[in-house]
């Protein structure tokens, strides 16, 4: 990947103007230096390594097209966050990353999905351990019906076969990366069902990183939430970048402009802007973009 | 530019740009009063010029509350965040205009009492032609939120920068002549600072004004038309 | 405002004939009670619960009725929840998509409403006439038949329940499928699925007909599930409409028993269901 890093490539990429240019985007080798300067806050030193490149997407539920030839990346240790009005495609666009549509009959998605390499798409994708690597966290707070221990051991009992002492260390730790060790480490044996609704949401989180996976797609995570509990989430947000790819599908803009580092602005099933955060909540490309976050008819 | 789906967000904004345009009308008047004063010898309309000033620091004050308060109600992203910010830089500009031609204002009154050489100021009017100008065009570029305007302003403040530089020899050549003119020309000279203070500030609102529209920021040196102030007295001298 | 009064008064008028309504419904449920409760009580004792079912005009128990009763009752629940729960987890898991649940529901709406009786004369025919004998076997059979339905239409329209957001986030942490419906569907539906195989018994522990074509009855007790063994609701239909005294009083204290039970379940499955409601 350190092909991207010549002379003031920063491996940021402004607004894709278009499918083309935005797969070009994607392909570190053939690309050049971005073609427009970026605000200096935001350039960072290091260039940036794409963890997934969607590359000429499309989605159909049934026969309708959701999705219209999405090309996008997603930078490792990044937070990209999609914005855009309800049943512009963005939650859809999530849910192709873990092939959660695969539950579902008469839905299926056409182009490519490059998750480290290698296509996700593809018919032969073992599902479960794509999910295990592909982490999602939902709107609505989804415990499960036993304890938050046994919420948070659940996933990683059936991929690893762990002594007592060290699954409890496992636990620990995701409660500790998801900022709900110091609420619930005196009552682990209690259902997970007895939380608050923000605790239920980070518990949530804890239960997927617990899995240690390497991208964490959360949609609309904080929609169900008071600003108390989503500022918690924001934070954990955060710190997971660390250690994690981050997607982030929200409705509130100024979520997006906080925890992200890049957005995607998609309307009726195509990706209008993809650039810097930074970038697009001050001075947006397109004007579609600029109507929709400044609240404007469009 | 669509309008807001939230009517009342709009005339936030319309109210912050009328109340911009009425303080750039007040600090234009400000401007040409006190040079009126200044060279016509003008006590009274020296007074009512520094009279004058209170308002436009009340205006500032209410943009600042209204755009903070915007802010806080509508959290604004994109070009209203822009607008909004604007707001706030262009009105604290203005305010700093009425300030400078206060001072001149009252530089007016002081020398009143002082022996006058007529031809001392005749540099100062060109000078101060070329900052109203300078602002006349700035604030109608905001009013027309119009960058290629405002770029023009920002690099022909150099020419005002220039003239100070001759008017600065100018009367230096007068207070060498006689030295009972050191204290009129002085005044001057402070005046002459003042004008271009207010061509600075004009600046800064022709780079908002391109912030504004395009959402760019203009780069950190702009065309200068002389030495800088510090190194020039040395040279003459 | 004269419309505003019609309307008061059309309420009223309303709400009394709902309150005759239910003082009729309920009357009659109270008349029933009490006087079972009247009869019943008479002849409760402790040899109802130690002594066989005696012959006519002499004292006697109904432990070979009662013993009877739970045996085919916990066979024919044991044969039909395993049956019943895999069909219904098919309907609302795997197959939620697919024709052949649309038609298996249809069916088993019909099977959920069909006459007691002709199941029972369905198994007669199938397994009593081949086996040559009545059996406790063909008894247990014919209330499995009966439990089938009951425990697929309460298995699918629990585990419809479960929000599916819970199903997509067991499956987002790479869960295979059966362990998604076994570990985390179920659980979430488990006071629902129990609901359901307490209201398959209670409605089973009172039939007679598919009874009296397959266990038929037995003087005496009987574990053999190879042949005739007795049951409540057998001994009190022969009880009932005999002219002995003793035996009328003992069908009138079965009766009782076999209602307690049935209400004990019920309100079971009342309690349960509104716990899981409160969680």
């Amino acid at each position: 990947m350190n092909t991207m890093s010549n002379e003031q490539d920063d491996g940021i990429r402004p607004a894709a103007e278009n499918s083309a240019t935005a797969v070009q985007a994607m392909n570190p080798v053939q690309s050049q230096p971005a073609e427009k300067p970026i605000p200096q806050a935001v350039a960072k030193a290091a260039p940036l390594k794409q963890k997934v490149s969607i590359r000429d997407l499309k989605f159909y539920y049934g026969d309708s097209l959701a999705l219209k030839s999405i090309s996008l990346p997603l930078y490792a240790h990044r937070a990209t966050a999609f914005i855009g009005p309800s049943g512009c495609g963005k939650s859809t666009l999530l849910r192709v990353l873990n092939r959660m549509y695969d539950l579902y009959p008469n839905q299926r998605a056409e182009g490519e999905v490059i998750l480290d390499g290698v296509n996700i798409l593809r018919r032969e994708q073992d599902l479960n351990l794509l999910r295990a690597r592909v982490g999602m966290v939902f709107q609505k707070p989804t415990p499960f019906p036993m304890s938050i221990h046994d919420n948070v051991a659940f996933g990683i009992k059936l991929y690893q076969r762990l002594p007592k002492a060290e699954l409890r260390d496992r636990v620990e730790a995701a409660l500790m990366q998801a900022a709900l060790w110091g609420e619930v480490k005196d009552k682990l044996n209690a259902s997970g069902l007895s939380l608050s609704g923000g605790q239920q949401q980070r518990l949530c989180i804890a239960r997927t990183v617990a899995l240690q996976p390497e991208v964490i797609l959360l949609d609309e995570p904080c929609s169900a939430l008071d600003p108390i509990s989503t500022a918690k989430i924001e934070e954990t947000i955060d710190d997971l970048k660390e250690n994690y790819t981050i997607a982030i599908v929200t409705h509130n803009m100024q979520q997006a402009a906080r925890v992200s580092e890049h957005t995607a602005f998609m309307y009726l099933g195509e990706l209008i802007e993809f650039g810097v955060t930074a970038q697009i909540f001050t001075s947006p490309e397109k004007k579609q973009t600029q109507n929709y976050i400044t609240g404007r008819f469009g | 530019m669509a309008d807001h789906i939230v009517k009342a967000y709009d005339k936030e904004l319309e109210i912050l740009g009328r109340k911009i345009a009425e303080m750039g009308g007040i600090a234009e008047k400000m401007l040409s009063d006190a040079m009126d004063a200044l060279v016509g010898f003008d006590t009274r309309l020296a007074q009512t010029t520094v009279d004058s000033d209170p308002r436009l620091d009340l205006l500032q004050r209410d943009i600042e509350e209204q755009a903070i308060l915007t802010i806080a109600r509508r959290q604004p992203m994109a070009v209203d965040l822009r607008e909004i910010i604007a707001t706030i830089r262009i009105s604290g500009d203005l305010e700093r205009i009425g300030d400078r031609a206060k001072n001149i204002a009252k530089r007016a009154i002081k020398i009143h009492s002082e022996m006058h050489i007529p031809r001392a100021t005749i540099g100062l009017r060109s000078m101060h032609e070329s900052a109203a100008i300078l602002l006349k065009d700035v604030l109608d570029a905001y009013a027309q939120r119009d960058a290629e305007r405002a770029r023009d302003v920002w690099t022909h403040d150099a020419d005002l920068d220039a003239l100070e530089d001759s008017v600065f020899r100018d009367l230096l050549t007068f207070m060498m002549e006689d030295p009972r003119n050191i204290s009129f020309c002085t005044h001057l000279l402070f005046v002459s600072k003042n004008i271009e203070r207010i061509g600075d500030h004009a600046t800064n609102i022709a780079e908002t004004v391109v912030y504004v529209v395009t959402g760019e920021t203009l780069p950190m040196d702009r065309p200068k038309g002389r030495t800088t102030l510090s190194e020039a007295p040395t040279t003459v001298v | 405002m004269p419309i505003y009064d019609t309307r008061l008064r059309r309420d009223k008028a309303y709400l009394g004939l709902c309150y005759v309504a239910v003082a009729i419904g309920l009357g009659w449920l109270a008349i029933i009670l009490a006087t079972l409760l009247f009869e019943g009580v008479r002849g409760i004792s402790p040899a109802v619960f130690t002594q066989m079912t005696p012959p006519p005009g002499s004292e006697g128990g109904l432990l070979n009725a009662i013993a009877g009763s739970l045996i085919m009752t916990a066979l024919g629940v044991a044969l039909g929840t395993p049956l019943g729960m895999l069909a219904g987890t098919y309907m609302a898991e795997y197959g939620r998509h697919s024709k052949l649940t649309i038609v298996v529901r249809f069916i088993n709406d019909i099977l959920l409403s069909a006459p007691s009786i002709v199941i029972g004369l369905f198994v007669y025919e199938v397994l009593v006439v081949r086996m040559g004998h009545f059996s406790a076997l063909a008894g247990a059979a014919s209330l499995a038949v009966i439990v089938v339905p009951v425990i697929v239409r309460t298995t699918e329209d629990m585990l419809l329940l479960v929000p599916d957001p819970l199903r997509e986030a067991a499956s987002a942490l790479g869960l295979p499928r059966a362990i998604v419906i076994g570990k985390v569907a179920y659980r979430a539906a488990r006071a629902g699925l129990v609901t359901g195989v307490l209201l398959a018994i209670a409605r089973i522990s009172g039939e007679t007909a598919p009874l009296l074509f397959t266990a038929l009855n037995n003087q005496f007790f009987s574990t053999n599930l190879n042949a005739p063994m007795a049951s409540l609701p057998a001994v009190i239909f022969q009880f009932a409409l005999s002219p002995y005294k003793e035996w009328q009083q003992l069908a009138w204290t079965g009766a009782l028993l076999i209602t307690s039970a049935v209400l004990v379940l019920s309100v079971a499955a009342r309690v349960l269901q509104t716990e899981r409601r409160v969680k």
